[in-house]
């Protein structure tokens, strides 16, 4: 059987017809072919699929996509400005080499953003516990760590 | 992963009446373990029912001397509570310790109760902090709720309503983390109530469990040195290729330990 | 259930099940260097003989991408594409045409867009892509396969799983002069591509290591049993030759009651010994080990550690500090296409043979043609990855060796571009060739001049090409060296340990490391920090567990103990550059540094830190319970 789902993905209406099964991660790579979010593994362990739903960090290969029915999806591809102009996150990211191969960077940056807001300032320490979720191979961390705190910083005297 | 038909309930009354209607039906909570369980094709229920949209199973709320999380709380929630921090700040830690921010924005307190997870953290705190699990259909007292390896006493068709903690006089709660996955090997809450003590275990065995030599011994003197020489018999404990049922045992006694130490520091 | 062999020492058990019953054992060869008898004779002459039994943990390469291929057919024009993350599709592609499928080589083109980490293991051809390709193109359909994490755990190729038995023997000042080592390696259950040659290959052409040994013998046998296929994982027999060397060194300072850093002192290739042979026949052109480890101990605060030493033992902790120094063999098979093209918009092409894949090629090879070539470096465009858009000569990205035979490649490119343009600019600044200089993108020649992009716009109109010339500038070469570039380093690693728990904690990480000339220091490190991260991994986390029937018990990452950012501290990267004298950039590799470093460093700290039980040894991974049984046994010993 198939349940009709709606949701608000990056800012637009979008909806769908998903069998019960479908998960979240699923329906935005295969469905609305937003490729950007990754699967990396099959134990909720490895962040790749990080998201936000409803302003928060969620992993997206946990939830079924009918769970999500009715909220509000943030995905990498609505991260950047409509003009292109990279979040400080993203914009950190590449600043301090925070990525290698790229393939865990969607949920990491997505996480990043996620720390931010909830922990402004956060110190080295606090960052690399908060990423616990979240299995980079290439880069062993270093860049990562920094650009969250650089950005957390950033957006943190943005708002101020 | 095997397909279900998936219903969301308007209320308890109609969870409860889907979950008499259907074959095999599983409530889902914040499906931080269910889904993965469904996902490695380890369980095939016939039906999910969503308790999401139920909103009197949210909150959280301070009556007397109990704070009461409902069923669908999330970790981040009750780790971000003032309420909760007040009251009984172990509980506050131990939510903020379970699994990864982006599990704790999902993951629920009824959720982890019901599914009696060995590795859950909520386990030792519903345990340690004496609390009562309500359901839909009565209470249940937390010495009476974990009975196994993912077993509970609830019956089928009983549904989590809500968590009644007691406030202690003091807690503090520590895990061991495992060093692949994350949850806990062994994760420990000592509760002071007057002269009361209690000592639960979570991660170490089948389910979570008290040590009442330990109790007993700290009723008597509440001091890191009463518990330190107080062995787990490691016969009944999980083990693990990286954590094995004795080093398990030792871990329940040096965290137990440490928690009386930081209690008393 | 069929009974199983699962380590390689008991695989060599004459009741064992064999693998293969044809074959009426499960070892597959016995390979030797040196002389036993002789050897064996130097060992007995030693003032002291140092031994270590060391087993190397086998390990998962987990690229965070799980393995996928994708495949389409066209039979109207008898063509196969396959997309697959790959760390160079050529070998694939020359795979899946002349042996598997017997097709025309350019009849199939394979497709690597984005890999998602390769550390050896995506350089290989496996099972499923051949299938994936042969359904697809039997069906004529697109067919696509995705492996999740648990499949790649059971399919992708591991690393290490070496057992070593190793004898150092030294004279009475602590010089070491012959060394014997026996290794034994599992390679699972088939031969791999290259799983076999690791041990003599890999770790063989530069064991002794940093250190000046003239006589060694060393005995590999690969073993077959009933696990999955052992290959190529960051570093590649390296680690594995350089962990046991320093086990050695540590033991032998120990035996003779130096301070480790002074025993590898005194047994360092001197840079006076330079170029040096190895003995199965590398030269190593340069290098300043002994400075290197110096900046290594000074940058760690080596010689005030005993004080902190002290604070942590107030805080009920132990704290412990190592040395490892490591030497690598970076730029294997160095042979590589690259062309520079000229684009009409005036963009710059690099196409390349290389495959970056995290590595950062784009960066660094559009500052080499900025450099050399003077054009802004946002022009510069890096085209890799496709089969069918790859120059002819296409090896890929493994062996840390693109930033020799790429950026070489992309050298030796410019300059002939340079030669070339030399020449048009003449012509069109009516000069003569010999009299044009070129200096940051300008081509001069007395008071007038021409930029490079006015002389690519002239190369394609041949109106302006001075007679016989063939118009275009852009230029390919085929790079080639006769040998591979020596990186080493010196790594200090400070830990503590709750002795209650066993549990490790990193508190510093200093790594020294001559990667020669670096050319970019941002990408440099970023290879150093990942290798570093690899090599903790599987010091203290990282294990892959099969039980006694063969089944994997780390299949999955709840089990198997991936690194998080909560297992390191800042890591402290600078670099002691020694440019090679072997290839015109001056570079080393960076990629395999790290884990050759880090496990060697790890174990020799947290021994330091232990030393008061008396614990001389732990095989990694250190993982909590480990460390924490070595603790226990060491008490019962005392007491009894």
């Amino acid at each position: 059987m198939e349940y009709n789902v709606q949701m608000t993905v990056n800012g637009k209406a979008v909806s769908g017809k998903v069998e019960a099964r479908t998960l979240l991660v699923q329906f935005i790579r295969e469905h609305l072919r937003l490729t950007g979010t990754h699967v990396g593994c099959d134990t909720t362990q490895c962040g790749c699929c990080v998201i936000h739903v409803d302003g928060v960090a969620m992993k997206s290969c946990t939830m079924l996509a009918l769970q999500a029915d009715g909220k509000s999806i943030l995905t990498i591809e609505g991260l950047a400005a409509a003009d292109g102009a990279l979040h400080p996150m993203q914009q950190a990211f590449r600043d301090h080499h925070g990525l290698q191969c790229g393939f865990c960077t969607p949920g990491m940056v997505m996480m990043g953003v996620d720390i931010a807001r909830r922990l402004p300032g956060a110190d080295e320490k606090t960052v690399r516990h908060q990423l616990e979720g979240n299995i980079c191979r290439c880069t062993g961390y270093q860049g990562i760590v920094e650009a969250i705190m650089d950005a957390s910083a950033k957006m943190h005297a943005a708002k101020a | 992963m095997h397909n279900f038909n998936y219903h969301h309930a308007a209320d308890i009354a109609d969870a409860a009446l889907k979950l008499k209607v259907t074959v095999e039906p599983k409530l889902l909570a914040g499906g931080m373990t269910l889904l993965p369980t469904l996902k490695n094709r380890l369980a095939q229920p016939s039906d999910l029912i969503d308790l999401a949209k139920i909103d009197g199973l949210k909150g959280i709320s301070v009556e007397g001397k109990e704070v009461v999380v409902k069923a669908m709380t999330t970790h981040a929630v009750v780790a971000a509570s003032t309420d909760v921090r007040k009251a009984i700040p172990a509980l506050a830690d131990l939510a903020d310790g379970i699994g990864d921010p982006a599990v704790r924005h999902r993951g629920t307190i009824g959720g982890s109760v019901a599914n009696s997870d060995p590795a859950a953290d909520y386990p030792a705190g519903v345990l340690g902090l004496d609390a009562v699990v309500e359901t839909n259909e009565r209470k249940i007292n937390a010495d009476d709720f974990f009975t196994g390896l993912f077993e509970t006493a609830l019956k089928p068709g009983e549904i989590i309503t809500a968590v009644r903690f007691k406030i202690p006089d003091r807690a503090h709660y520590m895990k061991f983390r495992h060093p692949a996955s994350g949850y806990a090997v062994v994760g420990v809450m000592v509760a002071q109530y007057g002269a009361k003590v209690r000592v639960a275990v979570t991660g170490a065995g089948p389910n979570a469990f008290r040590v009442r030599a330990m109790e007993d011994a700290l009723e008597k003197s509440f001091a890191p040195a009463s518990v330190a020489n107080i062995k787990i018999p490691a016969g009944d404990l999980l083990g693990d290729i990286h954590c094995s049922a004795e080093y398990r045992a030792h871990l329940v006694n040096v965290y137990a330990r440490r928690c009386v130490e930081a209690l008393v520091k | 259930m069929l009974p199983a062999a699962v380590s390689s020492v008991d695989a060599l058990k004459a009741d064992s099940p064999k693998v293969w019953p044809e074959f009426g054992t499960n070892e597959v060869v016995h390979w030797e260097y040196g002389e036993a008898a002789k050897v064996e004779t130097l060992l007995r002459s030693a003032h002291r003989v140092v031994k270590v039994d060391l087993v190397n943990n086998r390990i998962a390469p987990a690229p965070m991408e799980p393995r996928v291929v994708a495949a389409k057919y066209d039979a109207a024009e008898g063509r196969l594409t396959v997309w697959s993350p790959t760390q160079g599709g050529r070998r694939i592609q020359m795979m899946l045409a002349r042996t598997l499928l017997k097709m025309a080589p350019d009849k199939v083109r394979v497709i690597s867009i984005d890999t998602g980490g390769g550390f050896g293991v995506r350089s290989k051809m496996f099972p499923e892509t051949a299938m994936v390709a042969y359904a697809a193109r039997q069906l004529g359909r697109p067919v696509k396969w995705l492996g999740d994490r648990a499949e790649t755990f059971v399919s992708d190729y591991h690393g290490r799983d070496q057992i070593n038995h190793a004898q150092m023997g030294l004279d009475r000042d602590g010089k070491a002069f012959v060394l014997k080592v026996e290794t034994l390696l599992n390679v699972g259950a088939y031969l791999s591509e290259n799983g076999l040659r690791l041990p003599m290959e890999g770790g063989g052409r530069i064991i002794p290591c940093g250190y000046h040994i003239p006589d060694f013998y060393f005995s590999v046998k690969p073993t077959f049993t009933n696990t999955v296929c052992t290959d190529t994982y960051r570093g590649a027999g390296r680690p594995e030759a350089n962990y046991l060397m320093e086990r050695l060194m540590d033991k032998a300072a120990e035996t003779y009651g130096l301070p480790r850093e002074e025993i590898r002192r005194r047994n360092f290739i001197k840079p006076s010994q330079f170029p040096y042979k190895t003995h199965l026949g590398f030269v190593i052109d340069s290098g300043d080990f002994a400075g290197t480890m110096e900046m290594a101990l000074e940058h760690s605060n080596w010689a005030a550690f005993e004080e902190r030493r002290g604070r942590s033992a107030a805080r009920g902790k132990l704290r412990g500090i190592g040395l490892a120094f490591f030497i690598e063999g970076a730029g294997s098979r160095p042979v590589e296409g690259m062309r520079v093209r000229f684009e009409d918009n005036g963009d710059v092409s690099v196409i390349a043979g290389t495959y970056s894949h995290g590595q950062g090629h784009a960066t660094v090879y559009s500052q080499l043609v900025h450099e050399f070539l003077g054009v802004d470096y946002d022009k510069v465009r890096l085209i890799n990855g496709d089969t069918g858009t790859s120059p002819e000569v296409s090896n890929g990205t493994f062996g840390s060796r693109s930033s020799m035979v790429g950026g070489g490649g992309v050298k030796r490119a410019c300059d002939a571009i340079i030669v070339k343009g030399k020449k048009i600019a003449a012509r069109l600044l009516q000069s003569d060739a010999t009299r044009v200089t070129f200096e940051a993108g300008v081509f001069r020649a007395q008071t007038s001049s021409v930029t490079m992009a006015d002389v690519a716009a002239a190369a394609r109109d041949p109106n302006k090409l001075p007679d016989g010339m063939a118009p275009g500038l852009d230029e390919y070469v085929v790079y080639e060296n006769d040998t591979e570039n020596f990186p080493n380093g010196a790594h200090v690693a400070e830990i503590e340990v709750d002795p209650e728990t066993g549990v490790v904690e990193i508190l510093n990480y200093v790594a020294v490391d001559d990667c020669g000339v670096v050319l970019n220091p941002f990408i440099v490190h970023g290879q150093i920090y990942g290798g570093i991260a690899q090599g903790i991994g599987q010091a203290l986390t990282e294990n892959i567990v099969y039980d006694a029937e063969g089944q994997l018990l780390s299949g999955t990452f709840m089990d198997y103990g991936m690194p998080r950012a909560g297992h390191f501290s800042h890591i402290d990267a600078r670099f002691n550059a020694m440019p090679a004298k072997t290839n015109e950039l001056g570079v080393k590799g960076a990629g395999e540094a790290g884990c050759c470093g880090a496990p060697p460093a790890i174990v020799s700290a947290v021994v330091d830190a232990l030393g008061s039980y008396g614990i001389k040894h732990i095989d990694m991974p250190l993982s909590p319970e480990r460390v924490w049984r070595a603790i226990q046994e060491s008490r019962v010993n005392k007491a009894a």
